[in-house]
C-alpha cells in the first residue's frame, strides 16, 4: 500500500503545483484552528443560553427537568421513570455514581458498560450548545460511550454552567481541559446528540427510537457543586 | 454493482411508467425542499455560512497532499493506520485481509457510498465473512440486494407494502401471522434483528461525512444511531473513507455540519454527530482496539486540478437529487450506478468513465436549481456541460446527434441565414397549424409529440415581430391589444 500512497501524494503534487507553493496557509489554518462565522442564535448572556438550548431539544422531541443541585438527580430519575412508566432499573455511568443514589432505594442500579438487556441508563455530558439543544459527551473511564446507545431511555445530567453557545465554545473547553495546545486533547469519541433517534426510512415517515435510543431526557443542574 | 448507465434511457421509462415509484418520488419532492427551506429560514446567517463553506473546502483541494498526510499522522499517534487506495479493487482487499485477520465472521456496517462504491458486500460476502447494514433503508435494501436509490434516504424508493413483503420473505424464523401494517411495526422487527447483529458483530465498518486533519478524527452522521453502536461494540473499527472528505480543523467540520442536515433533510442538526479517534483510550471501559481507515482514491486525484475539480467539495448531502426535476421523475436507480441525480451525472463518468456514462450528463435540462441549493455552492450545470462537450470532442457520440449538432452549429453562427430559415419554419408550421393552433403529431417530433402537442407558433418570429415594433411594455398594454 505504500505504492498507493505515493502514487496518489504524487499526482497530487503534480496537480497542485506545490514546488512551487509551500503549504504556509494550511500550516497556519491546523496551528490556530480559526474560528470561522458563527451564527448569532447562540449569543446571550447564560441564561437565556439554558432557555434556548432547553426550547431547541424540545423541538428535536427531548425532554427537561431542571433541578437545583446534582443530589437532586436520583429523584428526577425516579420520577421520570415512574411517570412514564418504566422499569424502576438504571445503569448508571461512573460519572454519577457519587450521587445519593440511597435515598431512591426503589431504584435498581447497576454499572459498567451497556448490556443489550438494559432499559435505562444515565450519564453525565461534558457540553450543552444552546444553538440546536446539542448535548456533547466524551468518552472515558467515566463515560462509557455505549450508555448513551444501547439503551432505549437514555436521561443525561448536564451541569446549567455546561452550555455554550455554539459548538465552537465546547471545543474550545475540550481544548483547554485536556491538553496544552499540541497534546491530543480529544477522548477516542465525542457524540453530539440532538434528540432521540429517529429514522424515516419507510414512506418517510418519522418514527423515534430506531436504532438509538427512543427517549432522551435531559436533567439540567443549576449547580452542580453543592 | 455492475453499472448499467448505458441504459440510462431504457431505465428511464421504465420509472416513468412505475406508478409506485412516482408515488414514491411526489412524496420525497413535497417533503426535503420544504423542510430544507424552513431550516435555511430560521438561520439568517445560512447563506453566508454556505460561502464559508465552499472556500474550507477550496482551500482543503488546494492543499490535499499536505492535509492528507498531517491527517495520517494524527491517525497514527492515536493508535490507527490509514490504508491508502488506489482504486475499489485495493480498498476491498484491504478491508476483507483486516476482517480475515481478525478472524471476524460478521461484520455491522453503517450507511457508506463509499461502501456502495467498492461494492465492499459482495467481496466481503465471497470472502466468507457476513456484512449486516444496520441503516434501516439499507438494511431493506441489501435484504433486497437493490443498489440505494439516493444518497442519504437509500430505500426512498420503495412502498411499505414491499418493505413488508421483503420482511416476511428474509425473517422466515418469525411467526407467519404476525402484523406488519404500519411503519412502526417494520421498524420495531428491523431494530430487534440489528440488535443481536450489533452485539454479536466481530469488526464495525463505517463511511466517514469528514476526516480531520487537526486531530485524525473521522465524522459520522446519522440520525438513527446505528454507527455508533457499530464502532462502538465490535473490537475492530473500520472507516472507508475518500481522500476528498478532509477537512482541516474541528471548527471546519463544525462549519460544514451547520450547512449538511439543514440541506440533506431540514434538520438544524442531526440527531448523531460523533467524532472518533484512534484506538479505545487504556483505561476506557469500551471502544475498538483497532481502529483502520481506508483511504480510497478511486480516479479522484485525477479531478484535481481539471474542470470537474470543484465535485471534490460535495458532502453527499443529497440536496441537488431532491430539487432536480430529472431526478423527481426517474428517481436514483435510472441512473445505473450507487449514485444518482446532478451530483450522480457529474461524478460518475469521473469515476468509472466517460464512455460507460455518457448517456448521464444530458440527463439535466440545466434548470440550475442543483447549483442554487447546493451548500458547497458546486457549480454542477457548468460540469454537466464540461461533460457533453468533453464527450463530443472524443468523437465517441452517435453520428446523426453530431451532425445535427453541426448543422446547428453552422447556422447559429450565420445570423442572417438563420433567421431566414427560422422565418420559412415557422411561418410554415403557423399555416399548418392554423386550424386547430396546435399538433398532435408531427414528423421528427415524436419524441415531443408523444406526450403532448406541439403548439402551433402564430406565423411570426420573435425577432421579426420585435422589428416591427411590436416592443411590448410592462404594463402589458401591447398584449391586451394584441392578443395571441
Amino acid at each position: 500500500m505504500t505504492d498507493a500512497r505515493r502514487e496518489i501524494l504524487g499526482t497530487l503534487r503534480s496537480a497542485l503545483n506545490r514546488n512551487q507553493r509551500p503549504p504556509n496557509a494550511a500550516r497556519r489554518r491546523l496551528t490556530e484552528h480559526p474560528v470561522n462565522l458563527v451564527p448569532g442564535r447562540g449569543q446571550a448572556d447564560p441564561e437565556t443560553q439554558v432557555g434556548l438550548f432547553s426550547n431547541e431539544a424540545i423541538r428535536v422531541e427531548a425532554t427537561i427537568s431542571r433541578i437545583d443541585d446534582m443530589a437532586g438527580v436520583p429523584g428526577a430519575v425516579s420520577k421520570y421513570l415512574v411517570e412514564n412508566n418504566l422499569p424502576a432499573e438504571i445503569r448508571v455511568s461512573p460519572s454519577l455514581q457519587g450521587v445519593p443514589w440511597t435515598g431512591q432505594p426503589m431504584l435498581n442500579l447497576t454499572d459498567g458498560i451497556a448490556q443489550g438487556s438494559d432499559s435505562a441508563s444515565i450519564s453525565r455530558a461534558f457540553g450543552g450548545v444552546a444553538e440546536t439543544g446539542t448535548l456533547v459527551f466524551l468518552s472515558g473511564p467515566e463515560n462509557p460511550t455505549t450508555l448513551n446507545f444501547v439503551p432505549p431511555i437514555h436521561i443525561a445530567v448536564i451541569a446549567a454552567t455546561d452550555i455554550d453557545g455554539d459548538y465552537e465554545a465546547v471545543w474550545a473547553r475540550l481544548r483547554a481541559q485536556f491538553g496544552p495546545e499540541s497534546a491530543d486533547f480529544m477522548p477516542r469519541t465525542v457524540n453530539w446528540i440532538t434528540g432521540p433517534s429517529r429514522t424515516a426510512d419507510i414512506e418517510q415517515t418519522l418514527l423515534l427510537g430506531a436504532h438509538g435510543p427512543q427517549q432522551l431526557h435531559i436533567i439540567i443542574v443549576d449547580d452542580p457543586e453543592t | 454493482m455492475e453499472p448499467t448507465t448505458r441504459q440510462f434511457k431504457d431505465n428511464a421509462k421504465e420509472a416513468l411508467v412505475d406508478a409506485q415509484l412516482q408515488d414514491a418520488l411526489a412524496k420525497l419532492g413535497r417533503g426535503f425542499p420544504l423542510r430544507r427551506l424552513e431550516a435555511a429560514a430560521r438561520l439568517p446567517e445560512f447563506e453566508a455560512l454556505r460561502d464559508e463553506a465552499r472556500e474550507i473546502k477550496n482551500h482543503v483541494l488546494d492543499n490535499l497532499d499536505f492535509y492528507l498526510e498531517a491527517y495520517e499522522a494524527k491517525v497514527v499517534a492515536s493508535g490507527g493506520q490509514v490504508h491508502w487506495c488506489k482504486d475499489a479493487e485495493d480498498a476491498r482487499r484491504t478491508i476483507a485481509e483486516i476482517c480475515q485477520k481478525a478472524g471476524a465472521k460478521t461484520v455491522t456496517k453503517s450507511k457508506s457510498m463509499i461502501g456502495e462504491e467498492i461494492a465492499i458486500n459482495d467481496y466481503l460476502e465471497d470472502a466468507g465473512i457476513t456484512p449486516v447494514e444496520t441503516d434501516l433503508g439499507e438494511y431493506i435494501i441489501q435484504l433486497r440486494r437493490e443498489p440505494p436509490s439516493h444518497i442519504i434516504a437509500p430505500a426512498i424508493h420503495l412502498s411499505m407494502g414491499q418493505v413488508e413483503e421483503t420482511f416476511r420473505e428474509s425473517h422466515q424464523d418469525l411467526d407467519p401471522a404476525r402484523s406488519l401494517d404500519e411503519p412502526r411495526k417494520l421498524l420495531e422487527e428491523a431494530r430487534n434483528k440489528l440488535r443481536t447483529e450489533f452485539l454479536g458483530a466481530d469488526v464495525g465498518l463505517t463511511g466517514a461525512n469528514m476526516l480531520i486533519a487537526e486531530t485524525g478524527s473521522n465524522v459520522l452522521v446519522t440520525n438513527e444511531g446505528n454507527a455508533d453502536l457499530t464502532y462502538s461494540l465490535p473490537r475492530v473499527h473500520i472507516v472507508m473513507a475518500s481522500l476528498e472528505k478532509i477537512v482541516p480543523t474541528l471548527e471546519d467540520a463544525s462549519t460544514i455540519l451547520r450547512v449538511l442536515a439543514r440541506s440533506a433533510t431540514g434538520q438544524d442538526m442531526s440527531v448523531y454527530t460523533t467524532f472518533c479517534t484512534g484506538v479505545r483510550r487504556p483505561e476506557d471501559l469500551d471502544g475498538p482496539d483497532e481502529y483502520h481507515v481506508v483511504l480510497l482514491d478511486n480516479g479522484r486525484s485525477q479531478l484535481i486540478g481539471t474542470e470537474f475539480h470543484e465535485m471534490l467539495r460535495c458532502i453527499r448531502c443529497g440536496a441537488c437529487l431532491n430539487h432536480c426535476p430529472v431526478y423527481r421523475s426517474v428517481g436514483g436507480h435510472a441512473y445505473g450506478w450507487v449514485y444518482s441525480g446532478p451530483m450522480g451525472a457529474v461524478l460518475i463518468p469521473g469515476l468509472i468513465g466517460m464512455d460507460e456514462a455518457a448517456e448521464l450528463p444530458n440527463a439535466s435540462t440545466l434548470c440550475g436549481r442543483c447549483e442554487s441549493v447546493c451548500p458547497m455552492r458546486i457549480p454542477l450545470p457548468k460540469m454537466l456541460r464540461a461533460w457533453r462537450q468533453k464527450h463530443y470532442e472524443s468523437k465517441r457520440s452517435g453520428a446523426l446527434g453530431r451532425w445535427m449538432l453541426g448543422a446547428w452549429a453552422a447556422l447559429a453562427r450565420r445570423p442572417k441565414l438563420y433567421r431566414r430559415m427560422m422565418g420559412l419554419g415557422v411561418a410554415i408550421l403557423g399555416q399548418m397549424g392554423r386550424r386547430h393552433g396546435r399538433f398532435r403529431r408531427l414528423p421528427f417530433a415524436g419524441g415531443w409529440t408523444g406526450g403532448r402537442d406541439l403548439p402551433a407558433p402564430n406565423g411570426d418570429t420573435f425577432v421579426a415581430q420585435w422589428h416591427r415594433g411590436a416592443r411590448g411594455d410592462a404594463s402589458g398594454d401591447w398584449l391586451r391589444k394584441n392578443p395571441p
